[in-house]
């Protein structure tokens, strides 16, 4: 019992920055524009976080910093892929090597400073449920922020205007050309907006949830997320519940070896990739006719709209 | 990056070593002859140090930096040069033809990765010295090289001391990332110390795959933090993920690397963490008196408690350790600095209780560097 609250738990923590981020890419995704730069956008985002948490001791400052930051690395993106019509892949892999350097030179004066961090706070009569109460309702503030964000980005996404621009900017963006609406306009604010919860996720990594800035401290977790988002359909419920699953598998090894059980620590690392693998094979088609035809397109090398 | 390759691969040259450390000893005492007029980096006017990472990093490179300052105090005349970042190719020779152009007879090449820049610079210059430190050369040892390193489980066995007559759980737990020979070592080092003054001490491993993936070390201290573990260390790179999260617990530390006391007001105990300057010091004035060819240093020096100048140290105590542990550590240091004093004195049995090192048997600090197993006591596997 007290294994899979453990596992449970765990996975919520350490999956919300890998959730922060795959929601931001979804949104990306939803307006046509895939962003490799994810990785990038949580480093930018994790160091600022830790940066201003430091000099100014707010944690709150610190995730906004961190958001802005991820915010800023994306449009970089977004002018490149959507005013220049560069290629989406080498921007965003570009992005995410410029994005290495830069937290690598900026951040070496951070490196073991203490920062003020978020703590963990037990949400009042909730975090008393037994099972529930530890997975969910045991964590820090930066975390249950996303509680809020998850909803309120599917609702905009799904039934609200803007959201509808924002998808038809993914899937036929002639069309809205045609009804005098600016698909880079649509997709630059999708692609920032996505960058800003990127950075968000980083931040929750530094301040949040490690407490500490170390160079290409993200080791991976944004490419994690852009795959997930495929993972999850582009869908932000599917994307939360596919960020705890990833989490959840990432926290069985500790929790394992803990418990003394025997097992061989590279088999336990294969967990979290196998799932993924298998999840994929799984759904085989069903990602690929629920993409975004934008995307296709992007794939297929053709001009962008 | 820096940090780990010198551990890394210190341990996978041990069995290399171990052939050339048995001729260590003998080679030390009859050379005085070998001093004469024109000894390599006989009265240099400048020392170079090479670093592959950056001076500030808390870590590796960091020590290094200290080291090299420690130079400059204790010899004012010697120019000390330094140069950050020297990648593990040829632009470390570049960087060391350039250090020698400015006067440097004795280059401290301190990458595991520097050994073959090292070595070509070596043989092009017979009047330079150039050391590296960490790694082993095989073949041939010329008459202006060597390589040294520490014993880094020793300290790690008096830490052990500290955490076991700390922990009331008798749960000790420890976030590793690989299954090399050094940090077994030091896990096994660590559980005995615990063990010699608390015999229900129990060590559980937890692994992260990776020299700093702060993420992941959470995940590994929050799950040994769960189940009743009240003391926590580590072999990692980056340590405060851990550190911190123990603090927050309420559980105590024992560091690695660097002294993180200021992270951990309340629950630091001790640790191990680097001090080259009294090893760099031996080393410069060996050279520069004339003294290097067939010195301990012209050779693969590993160097220990028994042989002193570990430039693995223990960190200063956190409040909570009692006098009493104190003089047991002190004890237990001066038995390791004895003829028969080991961490690994048998007999030491593995997870299995089979006996793997006889009783009265002290194993060599190279067959040290090679261990393969779990002691008893220890909790995990070991991947293989």
């Amino acid at each position: 019992m007290s294994l899979i609250v453990d596992v449970m738990s765990g996975g919520v923590r350490g999956g919300t920055s890998i959730m922060y981020a795959a929601l931001g890419e979804t949104v990306s995704e939803r307006a046509g524009v895939i962003n490799l730069g994810t990785e990038g956008s949580m480093l930018v985002g994790a160091l600022s976080a830790y940066a201003i948490s430091v000099e100014t001791g707010s944690p709150w400052l610190g995730a906004l910093a961190g958001a802005v930051a991820g915010g800023l690395l994306s449009l970089i993106h977004a002018y490149l892929v959507v005013e220049r019509g560069a290629s989406q892949f080498a921007s965003g892999l570009s992005l995410l090597f410029l994005a290495l350097g830069l937290t690598s030179l900026f951040g070496a004066a951070y490196v073991g400073q203490a920062a003020a961090t978020f703590d963990q706070w037990d949400v009042p009569v909730l975090s008393a449920i037994p099972v529930l109460g530890p997975v969910l309702f045991q964590h820090d503030p930066l975390l249950y922020l996303s509680y809020l964000i998850v909803p309120v980005v599917w609702f905009t996404l799904f039934k609200t205007r803007i959201g509808l621009l924002v998808r038809t900017a993914g899937e036929r963006a002639d069309s809205l050309t045609v009804h005098g609406y600016s698909v880079k306009l649509l997709r630059t604010g999708a692609v920032t907006f996505g960058g800003m919860l990127a950075g968000l996720g980083g931040a929750h990594l530094s301040i949040a949830y490690a407490n500490a800035w170390f160079e290409n401290m993200v080791s991976g977790r944004g490419f994690i997320a852009v795959a997930l988002v495929i993972f999850a359909v582009w869908n932000p419920f599917r994307v939360m519940g596919g960020a705890y699953l990833f989490g959840m598998a990432i926290a069985l090894g500790p929790a394992l070896q803990a418990r003394g059980y025997q097992f061989n620590q590279f088999a336990l690392d294969v967990i979290p990739f196998l799932l993924t693998l298998v999840v994929l094979a799984v759904l085989g088609k069903r990602t690929l006719s629920s993409s975004p035809a934008e995307l296709k397109r992007v794939f297929e090398n053709a001009a962008p709209t | 990056m820096s940090i780990r390759k010198p551990t890394l691969r210190v341990g996978l040259c041990a069995a290399a070593s171990a052939l050339v450390l048995a001729g260590c000893s003998s080679a030390t005492e009859p050379e005085e002859a070998a001093e004469s007029a024109g000894s390599p980096g006989e009265g240099t006017a400048a020392v170079g140090f090479i670093m592959v990472g950056p001076k500030d990093d808390f870590g590796y490179n960091q020590a290094v930096y200290e080291g090299s300052e420690v130079i400059k105090a204790e010899f004012p005349d010697l120019e000390v040069l330094t140069a950050e970042n020297v990648p593990e190719d040829d632009t470390a020779a570049t960087t060391m033809e350039q250090m020698i152009d400015k006067g440097a007879k004795l280059i401290f090449a301190t990458s595991y990765g520097h050994l073959d820049a090292a070595l070509k610079v070596a043989e092009e210059h017979p009047d330079v010295v150039v050391v590296q430190q960490g790694n082993t050369i095989t073949t041939d040892i010329p008459e202006n090289s060597g390589t040294y390193f520490g014993t880094v489980y020793e300290p790690m066995y008096l830490a052990g001391i500290a955490a076991g007559a700390a922990t009331e759980s008798n749960k000790l737990g420890y976030v590793y990332a690989f299954p090399i020979p050094q940090t077994i070592a030091n896990i096994n080092a660590f559980e005995r110390g615990a063990q010699s003054v608390n015999p229900d001490a129990q060590t559980v491993t937890v692994s992260t795959s990776s020299w700093c993936d702060p993420g992941k070390q959470q995940a590994a201290a929050d799950s040994l933090l769960s189940q009743g573990v009240d003391v926590l260390t580590q072999h990692q790179d980056c340590t405060s993920t851990v550190i911190q999260a123990a603090e927050t617990a309420g559980a105590m530390t024992v560091g690695y690397h660097a002294d993180a006391s200021s992270l951990a007001p309340e629950g630091w105990l001790t640790g191990a963490v680097w001090d080259w300057g009294p090893l760099y010091t031996d080393i410069v004035r060996t050279v520069v008196g004339g003294d290097f060819v067939g010195s301990p240093y012209n050779d693969n020096f590993r160097v220990g408690y028994k042989t002193g100048t570990n430039p693995f140290v223990l960190a200063g105590y956190g409040a909570s350790v009692s006098d009493e542990t104190k003089a047991a550590i002190e004890e237990a240091q001066a038995f390791l600095a004895s003829e028969d004093g080991s961490p690994f004195l048998g007999p030491v049995r593995d997870q299995d209780g089979n006996v793997v090192i006889e009783e009265g048997v002290v194993p060599t600090y190279a067959e040290n560097d090679a261990m393969s197993f779990f002691v008893e006591g220890v909790v995990g596997k070991l991947a293989q």
